[in-house]
């Protein structure tokens, strides 16, 4: 059967992606949910929206985390 | 034996209160460039840690190792920087980004637009600061150390005020050690040392003048032990904290003052004792 896929824009870069929700997103891509923050569109989603945030075709995703600085 | 250090630490009952938290260590930790940041939990506990700066970035999709968040103690404050912000409206969407991670709302302004020295835009910082204090953020802005723009950051509502001693990671010391003097005497808000120090005496001596803490990165990430030299910063930072509550003695501009009694001095009994011997 055919995986229903859509192209996403993540941090800059188009992807197929499989993933209906942030959460599925976060899972397909190998990131712990509870490391990373998310914008949609240029929109903050809160953490406890990730996996009730559904992912429609050319969402544009910017996915950051906290790294060591000054 | 490891505990030795840990005494002139916690003798001062003398708390920095940031944002209603009373911290006991005025160390700040800075967390870049550190070789291996599974150091830091021993670094935290070997200074006595209670601050730590983070930086958010986009994540590497090729890339997903590591996680400094893993490292860093669940007690330890985690004060997010909004590095890489260039105008104060970056510098806001950085700090509700951090902010959405869930570890709090302290965040350390940065912003700068000047690749060469990465001095602050004092003016950005400020717009930025007087946004996200009204948006409830503890706001600890990193400026050039410079009155006007700290007079603004007070009314701009900031936590305290985060001047350089010296351009950033530069480890060249206390080189605005004037300009930050006329803070503390002016601006009454914790003045934090931001950049700079080198060696543990640079901030032993902003503790002396008044500082209300340090934060150090650079002079601790690229030593040769980070942790033996976090241990002395945190040593130096408290010794400089516990000189300033007790008063330094005066000094003299000129000539010198005997520390021994001036009066009854042997020297007629060894004139004596010579004519005799």
């Amino acid at each position: 059967m055919e995986q229903k896929t859509k192209e996403l824009v993540i941090n800059g870069e188009s992807r197929l992606c499989a993933a209906h929700s942030l959460s599925d997103l976060l899972k397909e891509l190998g990131l712990g949910e509870s490391a990373v923050v998310a914008e949609i569109n240029g929109k903050i989603v809160s953490r406890q929206d990730f996996a009730v945030t559904i992912l429609a075709f050319g969402d544009k995703i910017e996915l950051a985390r906290f790294v060591g600085g000054g | 034996m490891d505990n030795s250090a840990q005494a002139p630490l916690q003798t001062a009952e003398d708390p920095l209160f940031i944002g209603g938290v009373g911290l006991k260590s005025r160390l700040f930790l800075g967390t870049g460039k550190l070789g291996r940041e599974e150091l830091i939990p021993e670094i935290v506990a070997a200074a006595g840690v209670q601050v730590i700066t983070v930086a958010l970035r986009r994540v590497d999709l090729s890339d997903k190792s590591g996680n400094v968040l893993s490292h860093i103690p669940v007690h330890v404050q985690l004060l997010p920087n909004t590095s890489g912000a260039r105008t104060a409206e970056e510098a806001v969407r950085i700090a509700r980004l951090a902010r959405a991670c869930g570890t709090g709302n302290w965040i350390k302004i940065e912003v700068i637009n000047d690749s060469v020295n990465l001095l602050p835009d004092g003016y950005g910082t400020a717009k930025a600061t007087e946004i996200l204090a009204k948006e409830g953020f503890v706001v600890l802005p990193y400026i050039n150390p410079d009155l006007y723009v700290a007079r603004d950051l007070v009314n701009a509502g900031a936590a305290a005020v985060m001047p350089l001693g010296a351009p950033i990671g530069s480890n060249r010391g206390l080189r605005t050690k004037e300009m930050i003097r006329i803070l503390i005497e002016e601006i009454d808000l914790p003045i934090i040392v931001d950049a700079g120090l080198g060696v543990p005496s640079h901030a032993c001596e902003a503790m002396e003048m008044g500082a209300a803490a340090c934060l150090i990165n650079t002079a601790i990430a690229t030593a040769s032990d980070p942790v033996h030299m976090a241990e002395a910063f945190g040593l130096a930072v408290a010794a400089g904290r516990a000189a300033l509550l007790a008063g330094p003695g005066r000094s003299l501009v000129a000539g010198a003052s005997a520390s021994s009694p001036e009066t009854g001095k042997l020297t007629a009994f060894l004139e004596a004792n010579a004519a005799s011997g």
